[in-house]
């Protein structure tokens, strides 16, 4: 990804942004040009919740192109309690010690480093909550 | 919707999928060996001269082989040129959607006499380049930017379908032993060998014996991908390609004597993310697609004698045969526990190996699948002949669940 191109999104990657309709309140991540529930283009950008629980989850041990430096590492996807799905990394926890449902919060991290660019991109991971 | 005429296969080829034996072959040469068996295998004689147009499925040529453009190329080395060339990108439904694309120009009355089918030349990349290459297929942003891969989003399905259903590894494991059992029998299949017998060998090698296959598939020799698919949950990278010819229904007895009917297409989208599905569990798209073809064939899921689904893991097997309704949501892994989807069970689901042992050179994976229902219906499948098959069906998936289509056939 281009340095502009990454910068143009660093707002979305660095807090956890969507959008809600304005005509029939849902919200949704990533935001897109159309609320796709009533096909609505009156959005609005909204702070998205920034705990949840886990609703599925998996270790990856073969990753795509610049996640090797964690392999193997936890991937979930979670759901905040807002309702919104985001998918993530998890960090701070053992793959032994994973549960579906786990109470998560979203951490600001080093995502990864890419290779083309040399830019280093960081944006949110997910870590066990501590209540 | 609906097929305004008729349209039947009247020929049908495909190279064997497999990588070393293709080390040295581009796309081109692929697709024209799958296209000469198939003009080989019309009864009556084909004359490649009276194809009117061509489809053709692939995925990422671009990236695969740093060639784009590849429908044309194909007709050009087919030798039919000047016809309409197209190529048709689903990720991994591309040949399945090309053969509905093309079922359709024919029932439009566009065109009588139509080429289809698909072709990926995978192993020219590293296994990291394709894994790359794959990932394209979902969503770069917000799925491979999260860590995301393939094996991942699929085992991210499988960990919910255990969670909801109490679905187990040990009934993946069953799916992945059937498919080699079957693969073992088909001479196209990129693996020829059962479970068992690659265990004793791999055992061999590393000073191990195993009692069963599951000791095999517990062991360090059959590794994690992605906690819970193992090794023997995922297919192969293959190379191949797999073509078809059909016809209007006024003009397929020019060609054969034993034609198979398209009698029903369907085909549906879903949210690219997991994060959008309403279902973790389940595919929409294979539910609505499905039900679509069925619909216009005017057949149940119960009508269904074989079917080859998309088993580019194990769990989508699974899943597939509760999507499409051969089985209650939940009762898949059990089914095939007992047997239910062999070669002789109640609904033979991929006679010829699956994507798990037959391969899946991805752009070829959709039209190899109408491939085996061709020869199946025709009593043409060799060792793995399903007994008595009239009703068929094949179910392709592009990516995680993004794309479906599928075809219901009938003589």
């Amino acid at each position: 990804m281009s340095v502009p191109r990454y910068w143009r999104e660093t707002k979305y990657r660095y807090r956890l942004i969507g959008q809600m309709c304005a005509q029939c309140g849902s919200v949704m991540f990533p935001r897109s040009g159309v609320c796709s529930p009533c096909g609505s283009v009156d959005l609005e950008e909204v702070k998205l919740a920034e705990t949840g629980h886990v609703v599925t989850w998996t270790v990856v041990r073969n990753p795509p192109a610049g996640y090797m430096e964690y392999a193997p590492y936890l991937v979930a996807l979670v759901e905040l309690d807002d309702g919104v799905r985001v998918l993530s990394q998890l960090v701070d926890i053992e793959p032994i010690k994973m549960k579906t449902g786990m109470r998560v919060e979203a951490a600001f991290r080093r995502v990864k480093v890419d290779g083309n660019s040399g830019i280093i991109e960081y944006g949110y991971k997910f870590r066990p909550l501590i209540e | 919707m609906r097929l305004s005429r008729d349209v039947a296969v009247v020929g049908g080829g495909m190279t064997r999928f497999h990588h070393r034996i293709h080390a040295e072959r581009t796309s081109r040469e692929l697709f024209v060996e799958a296209a000469l068996e198939a003009k080989c295998s019309v009864d009556n004689g084909f004359d490649l001269k009276d194809v009117e147009a061509l489809f053709v499925g692939n995925f990422s040529s671009d990236a695969f082989e740093g060639q784009s453009h590849t429908a044309a190329l194909m007709a050009d080395w087919v030798g039919i040129t000047p016809v309409a060339a197209s190529r048709i990108e689903d990720a991994c439904a591309s040949s399945g959607v090309a053969v509905n694309l093309a079922a359709m120009a024919i029932a439009s009355g566009a065109y009588d006499v139509v080429m289809v089918g698909g072709v990926e030349k995978m192993r020219g990349l590293t296994t990291e380049g394709v894994t790359d290459t794959l990932a394209m297929a979902a969503d770069a942003v917000y799925e491979v930017g999260a860590g995301f891969t393939f094996p991942g989003l699929y085992a991210a399905l499988a960990s919910a379908h255990f969670a909801e259903y109490g679905s187990s590894w040990e009934q993946l494991a069953a799916i992945a032993i059937k498919n080699h059992h079957n693969g073992s029998l088909n001479p196209k299949a990129h693996f020829q060998r059962e479970v068992m017998d690659i265990a004793s060998s791999l055992g061999e090698r590393n000073q191990m014996s195993f009692g069963d296959e599951l000791e095999f598939l517990r062991s360090s020799l059959n590794p994690y991908i992605a906690y819970p698919l193992r090794l023997f949950d995922c297919c192969p990278i293959s190379d191949g390609a797999s073509v078809l010819i059909l016809a209007a229904g006024e003009r397929v007895r020019e060609f054969t004597d034993s034609p198979v009917y398209i009698r029903g297409i369907g085909q549906a989208s879903d949210a690219m993310a997991l994060h959008d599905r309403e279902s973790l569990t389940s595919l929409r798209a294979t539910r609505l697609a499905s039900d679509q073809a069925y619909k216009i064939a005017g057949v149940q899921a119960d009508d269904i004698d074989v079917a080859d689904v998309h088993d580019c893991f194990t769990i989508a097997e699974l899943m597939a045969t509760e999507d499409l309704g051969f089985f209650p949501k939940g009762e898949g892994g059990r089914a095939a526990v007992e047997g239910r989807t062999g070669l002789d069970g109640e609904i033979s689901v991929n006679p010829d190996g699956g994507l798990k042992a037959k391969g899946h050179p991805v752009g070829a994976t959709g039209a190899a699948m109408a491939y085996e229902i061709f020869k199946q219906l025709r009593g043409e499948a060799g060792r793995h002949q399903v007994a008595g098959a009239e009703i068929g069906l094949a179910h392709n998936v592009g990516a995680s669940g993004a794309t479906v289509s599928v075809q219901v056939y009938g003589r």
